[in-house]
């Protein structure tokens, strides 16, 4: 007998800078010009559903067959992403796409992905990135799994031991590691200390060109448009600004010493020391 | 930017690259000083099926061609010459199998090299036999359903880090070069044991070593075709090969290229950066052209072998001599542009000119590729 075990990665399309930039005049962000990457942090997630479905297939390849399927909520243009996650060793991939979605905060956000993922049937294991380059809020892997009603362990720094029913993580805090061992399906998110991201393969990039990627909408995955996008959106972004800088300077001369006790001083006199 | 290549030979070009900038570049100054063997970067490069490109579609290749080979050597060279020589000397080390070896030979051993799980190795040198391969003295003598191998080949590259090697060995040894055999040894096979890892002036973070063979049982399956035929393995071997040796010389030759280029628009002397004193600007004119001819020769040559042609040894020699000679001369350039600096270990050049001599040497040394050249010529003309 054969079991399935489905593992979901989701990743999310961002726009590839370091710094942001905030249109003073819309106070949107300024996209022209920008190339559009894989969030980093889901690089980390892809590289390990890949190395998980190694890991089972050796260890239970005769009765069990793993499937890895990326998952992306997005514009028509996230599909680039899907691919390049083939490439990587993804075995299939499905865009979440439509007008209905755009404006979704980040329980909208998890809601949509739950949706989709209940139409997939036999997923075991959820991974995400720990948060995305221009959100930041690493909120949808813990929404996602609240949805879903499942474990969540975020920011796992090690899987140390996987079967087709549990899992054993370590995951390091600011203090001290923590062990967990959660039965499955779970979700976990994923960030730098967990592996290193392999290079494509040739047979990756070939299959990632020529593989169809089915695309759903609101219709697909049974949602009203009241569920989804602004309208199901908790919350909503009313402004973004960059804040001015404003700097006060006041420069301390003398001998180190006395230099020294001014700044001493100040600091003591604002009750920072 | 290159031209006329298709969607999947672009596709080769960036995962190179993409190793090359992630993986060997941050590594390679390290790795060349302490001669640290790239275990890690090999088995990257064996997961992105770049080992698949020597070997047919049957045995778990890509079905593609020397061209292909070429295009991932030159690219891997960019990064480091000690990276290229491993794949590329992998390649060498099984391509008597694919050309010579049984049905039973290529299905045993080749899934296992196409797949990056395993190296291979060619062993021919050896201390008094370096060009002239006839003088070879490693024995082979037959033992009923055995082979008992005797003897030391030298410089080995792969050598210890390999598991499959094809080792060269006379089974007639009054015959010269008409007695030589080619035989499949793995490592861990009694009798079989490796020297110490050579201290070289290039390539060094390569492995070289010294195989010895003392009473080295080996099943007489693990001959690649028929007594005497090793010679003809040899140089049919070699003239696929060589063409890949100067695609090696192609992407060092491009990379101390990059570096003089880079360096020449950023140094100012006298007021004005170097790159706009004409002396620097003949010197790159004359380097990027001869990078770009030597780069036509090679993959021309690549097109000839991939076509099917048969007599392909006098452009063979032709690549791998013309590049190497041109890469010596570029690396050497390259150090000179850079000028003081170009001779600290802290910038990279000096590295790709030593790691470039052995491109002058090895597969063939260029005095030998000139004899090969010359007596085709004179025995063939123009045809």
């Amino acid at each position: 007998m054969i079991e399935k075990l489905k593992i979901i990665v989701c990743i999310k399309q961002v726009p590839g800078i370091m710094e942001i930039k905030i249109n003073p005049e819309t106070n949107t962000l300024i996209r022209e010009g920008i190339e559009n990457i894989i969030n980093p942090f889901d690089t980390y997630a892809i590289e390990e559903g890949v190395s998980l479905k190694e890991k089972l297939t050796a260890s239970e390849g005769g009765s069990l067959d793993v499937e890895v399927i990326a998952l992306s909520m997005g514009p028509p243009h996230s599909e680039a992403i899907l691919r390049e996650a083939i490439s990587l060793g993804i075995d299939n991939a499905i865009l979440l796409s439509d007008r209905a979605f755009a404006g979704s905060d980040t329980w909208a956000t998890s809601y949509t992905l739950s949706k989709a993922i209940k139409k997939i049937e036999g997923w075991k294991i959820i991974i995400l990135g720990k948060q995305t380059l221009d959100g930041d809020t690493g909120q949808v892997g813990p929404e996602l799994a609240q949805i879903l009603n499942i474990p969540f362990i975020g920011y796992a720094s090690k899987i140390t031991e996987i079967s087709s029913n549990k899992m054993i993580i370590k995951r390091l805090m600011e203090d001290r590691y923590e062990t967990f061992e959660i039965r499955l399906p779970a979700a976990i998110s994923v960030g730098k200390d967990i592996n290193i991201p392999r290079v494509p393969s040739l047979r990756g990039k070939m299959k990632s060109k020529s593989i169809v990627i089915p695309v759903w909408g609101i219709d697909q995955i049974d949602m009203d448009e009241k569920e989804c996008g602004l309208n199901g959106s908790y919350t909503q972004v009313i402004k973004i600004f960059s804040p001015e800088h404003k700097y006060e300077v006041k420069m301390v001369h003398g001998t180190p010493d006395e230099q020294v006790n001014e700044i001493y001083s100040k600091l003591k006199e604002l009750s920072i020391i | 930017m290159r031209y006329l290549l298709t969607d999947e030979q672009k596709m080769i070009i960036e995962i190179c690259k993409k190793i090359v900038d992630e993986r060997i570049i941050p590594v390679r100054a390290e790795y060349d000083e302490k001669m640290i063997f790239p275990a890690d970067i090999i088995k990257e490069i064996g997961r992105s099926d770049l080992f698949r490109l020597f070997i047919p579609e049957k045995y778990g290749g890509m079905g593609t061609g020397i061209f292909e080979v070429c295009l991932a050597t030159e690219e891997l060279s960019r990064g480091d010459l000690s990276v290229a020589t491993t794949y590329a000397a992998s390649g060498l080390g099984f391509i008597p199998i694919i050309l010579m070896g049984s049905e039973e030979q290529k299905e045993k051993y080749l899934p296992v090299l196409a797949s990056g799980e395993k190296l291979a190795a060619f062993g021919l040198t050896e201390s008094d036999a370096g060009s002239d391969v006839g003088a070879i003295r490693t024995t082979a003598v037959k033992d009923g359903d055995f082979y008992i191998l005797n003897g030391t080949k030298q410089w080995i590259t792969n050598g210890g880090e390999a598991d499959i090697y094809t080792i060269f060995a006379k089974t007639a040894p009054d015959k010269g070069a008409r007695g030589v055999s080619a035989f499949i040894v793995e490592k861990g096979t009694d009798g079989f044991e490796f020297g110490k890892k050579e201290d070289k002036l290039g390539i060094r973070a390569s492995a070289t070593r010294e195989l010895v063979f003392n009473d080295c049982k080996i099943p007489k399956e693990n001959m690649i075709s028929r007594e005497g035929s090793g010679f003809i393995t040899v140089m049919k071997t070699f003239d696929e090969s060589r063409p890949a040796v100067g695609a090696q010389a192609v992407g060092v030759a491009q990379a101390a290229l990059e570096e003089a280029l880079n360096y020449s628009k950023i140094r100012s002397q006298f007021g004005a950066p170097i790159s706009s004193f004409q002396a620097i600007q003949h010197m790159l004119a004359d380097m990027a052209t001869s990078v770009e001819a030597a780069r036509s020769l090679v993959y021309y040559t690549a097109q000839v072998i991939d076509s099917g042609a048969k007599d392909v040894s006098r452009l063979s020699a032709m690549s791998k001599l013309f590049a190497s000679d041109m890469a010596m001369k570029v690396t050497i350039d390259a150090v000179q542009i850079l000028g003081g600096y170009g001779f600290m270990k802290d910038y990279p050049v000096e590295k790709m000119m030593r790691d470039a001599k052995i491109t002058q040497i090895y597969e063939g040394t260029n005095q030998i590729q000139r004899n090969i050249i010359a007596l085709d010529l004179i025995k063939k003309g123009f045809i």
